[in-house]
């Protein structure tokens, strides 16, 4: 009990004439009541706006889900699952769940561990290292969709800088259609993604690597450990929370995918970049079948919901006590 | 930095620098890698879209502004940077206010589902927008706030609840319960409190989660996508990407807009990037 502000058992009756009982515990629950309704109101405005745009429109789009529907009106052809039948019998969208898991394979195999590599490089005494902080973590501010229009021109067939470095570095072979490729969007994708996001996730680590105190690793530095066996014993078990934070984020934002596939590519080609966004996005603002276009939101929902419960359970819990799984209520 | 003068010292530096090397090694290619791009951008702009293709790497031949003197000289590029101006400050308000107001709660007050409450919100952080932006949409339509600023205001707001009250919440709870004693000694009632005590205090914590505020909201795609048909409201994003779809066959002036568009993102991020920066990983260790 350090921080309570207005418990609502603070400041009870006069003190030289002490009520009778009844009256005193009736004026507590009065105040109780106050102070639970005034804890409400300071909440009023927020839980309106979360509500009515983010709960709301939720649990509608699962409602739809079950519904041949067009999108104008209430839903009424009520057809069961159907949509979900059809939804796991199609390939587009089989699909879209096997890049979904590609793209967080790529991203937990290659970009994370290349972020945590520069973080701890330059978590070191090297000249110019707030430039290079600078500089990776840019792209971060840029939009995703000025990102992807950039890139869309640097790997443009035959004319783009991609191409124009491999052509001048005798590489001509590997140059080509990158986004138009099938077997190659989903690699330039990543690429892409990479340049942009992998300045956030080392950001996060250098945050993480300045609470790992310097007497550890000089204490491991005077046993004679050598610098790997720093870094695997000392650095990066005290490293783990912003670890599974930022994969949290990463696997997060690959499920989500949108912004960077619709300028780039639009899914294309014949559907070999499409995400479950875009899918959604397709069939509800483009061929008007809401109804099915629900259901892959829900599907969406489902993975996310399953991942952060998963996530939460086996790995997230220590780290977010307090913050987002523990029920305490001991107001500190 | 603290090798310089003593020659015994130089010595050991000299010694560090050729160790380093390696490092420095790894940290300028990948720094080129992260920048080319941008540059490649940069100058591109300032070339036309013929010497684009026999001259891609090398500086312009003759340096033409046309490009971009071109896209500032018609209004198109200012109303798109206006708008975004006006959506980004005011969720930004939005956001912030109902958040502060909420996280205070969340804070200071002990009452009966709190946490249940909060874990309600904490868990917006998980879910895609794209699950609800379909029904967000048709919502939308029926309260006639398509093409209408307020249409992706409310609802970005409404989505970066989540993260701030988080963040807030924290900067909250380190306020030493010592003032509110004082504070309702001298008479403050909860929103005095809170009002003249507690968001004066809070104004580093306000300050990176307006940052944040600002630029999620200037970099949403989806959302403005779908609410704006009338390209008097199309915000940079939108614009750019248009823009491209628009003069795809040149080259050179997609470029120079492009950096047009860069420039305001890249220069709020060089005067709040310690704004920034705190608030990503404080919201990322905090939830």
């Amino acid at each position: 009990m350090t921080t309570t502000f207005l418990t609502g058992e603070r400041g009870g009756p006069a003190l030289d004439r002490p009520p009778p009982a009844a009256d005193a515990a009736r004026e507590r629950a009065r105040r109780r009541t106050l102070h639970r309704l005034t804890a409400v109101a300071f909440q009023l405005p927020a839980l309106v706006l979360f509500t009515g745009l983010v709960l709301l429109p939720m649990l509608f789009a699962l409602y739809a889900a079950f519904f041949r529907w067009g999108g104008f009106g209430m839903p009424s052809d009520y057809t069961g699952a159907d949509n979900f039948t059809r939804l796991f019998q199609d390939p587009v969208f089989l699909g879209d769940l096997w890049r979904c898991l590609l793209l967080v394979v790529l991203s937990l195999a290659l970009q994370l561990p290349f972020a945590l590599a520069m973080a701890v490089l330059l978590n070191q005494r090297l000249r110019g290292r707030a430039v290079y902080r600078m500089l990776f973590f840019a792209p971060y501010v840029l939009s995703e969709a000025i990102t992807g229009v950039l890139f869309g021109m640097v790997f443009a067939p035959g004319d783009g800088l991609a191409d124009h470095v491999l052509g001048a570095v005798g590489l001509d072979g590997l140059g080509g259609e990158w986004f138009a490729d099938p077997s190659w969007v989903m690699a330039t994708l990543f690429l892409v993604m990479t340049w942009k996001y992998f300045g956030f996730h080392m950001m996060l680590y250098l945050a993480g690597l300045q609470s790992v105190p310097a007497e550890l690793t000089e204490a491991a530095l005077i046993d004679g450990a050598g610098p790997w066996q720093r870094f695997r014993n000392v650095t990066l078990p005290l490293l783990a929370p912003t670890l599974r934070i930022s994969v949290f984020l990463s696997v997060i934002g690959s499920i989500q995918l949108f912004d960077l596939v619709w300028v780039v590519t639009q899914g294309g080609p014949d559907h070999h970049s499409e995400t479950m966004a875009v899918t959604m996005f397709q069939y509800g603002f483009k061929r008007y079948q809401a109804g099915y276009a629900g259901a892959v939101s829900v599907v969406m929902f489902a993975v996310c919901l399953v991942f952060a419960l998963a996530y939460q359970r086996f790995a997230l819990r220590r780290d977010l006590e307090g913050a987002t799984t523990t029920m305490r209520g001991d107001g500190t | 930095m603290t090798r310089r003068t003593a020659p015994g010292r130089r010595t050991a530096g000299s010694r560090r620098t050729a160790r380093t090397l390696p490092l420095h090694a790894v940290l300028v290619a990948v720094g080129a890698l992260m920048a080319l791009p941008l540059l490649y951008a940069v100058l591109s702009g300032f070339k036309s879209t013929d010497e684009l293709s026999r001259n891609p790497f090398g500086l312009p031949g003759r340096w033409r502004t046309g490009n971009y003197t071109g896209i500032l000289g018609s209004g198109d590029f200012w109303r798109l940077l206006g708008n975004s101006t006006l959506i980004a400050v005011a969720t930004t308000v939005l956001v912030v206010a109902v958040s502060a107001l909420a996280a205070f709660s969340f804070a200071r007050f002990a009452f009966r589902g709190r946490e249940v409450l909060f874990t309600f919100f904490t868990m917006g952080l998980m879910f895609p927008f794209a699950v609800a932006a379909l029904p967000l949409f048709l919502l939308l339509r029926s309260l006639g706030l398509l093409d209408n600023p307020l249409g992706v205001i409310l609802p970005q707001a409404a989505f970066g609840l989540p993260m701030t009250i988080i963040i807030l919440r924290g900067f909250f709870r380190q306020i030493p319960g010592e003032l509110e004693e004082a504070a309702t000694l001298d008479g403050c009632g909860a929103f005095g409190f809170f009002w003249r005590v507690l968001l004066p205090m809070a104004r580093p914590a306000l300050g990176t989660v307006s940052v944040l505020a600002v630029v999620t909201s200037w970099n949403n795609f989806f959302l403005p996508l779908l609410v704006f048909t009338d390209s008097g409201w199309w915000t940079l994003p939108i614009g750019v990407q248009q823009f491209q779809g628009q003069y795809s066959a040149e080259y050179a002036r997609v470029f120079a807009y492009l950096v047009l568009a860069m420039v305001p993102a890249l220069a709020f991020y060089a005067v709040a990037e310690r704004q920034l920066v705190g608030g990503l990983t404080a919201g990322a260790t905090k939830g």
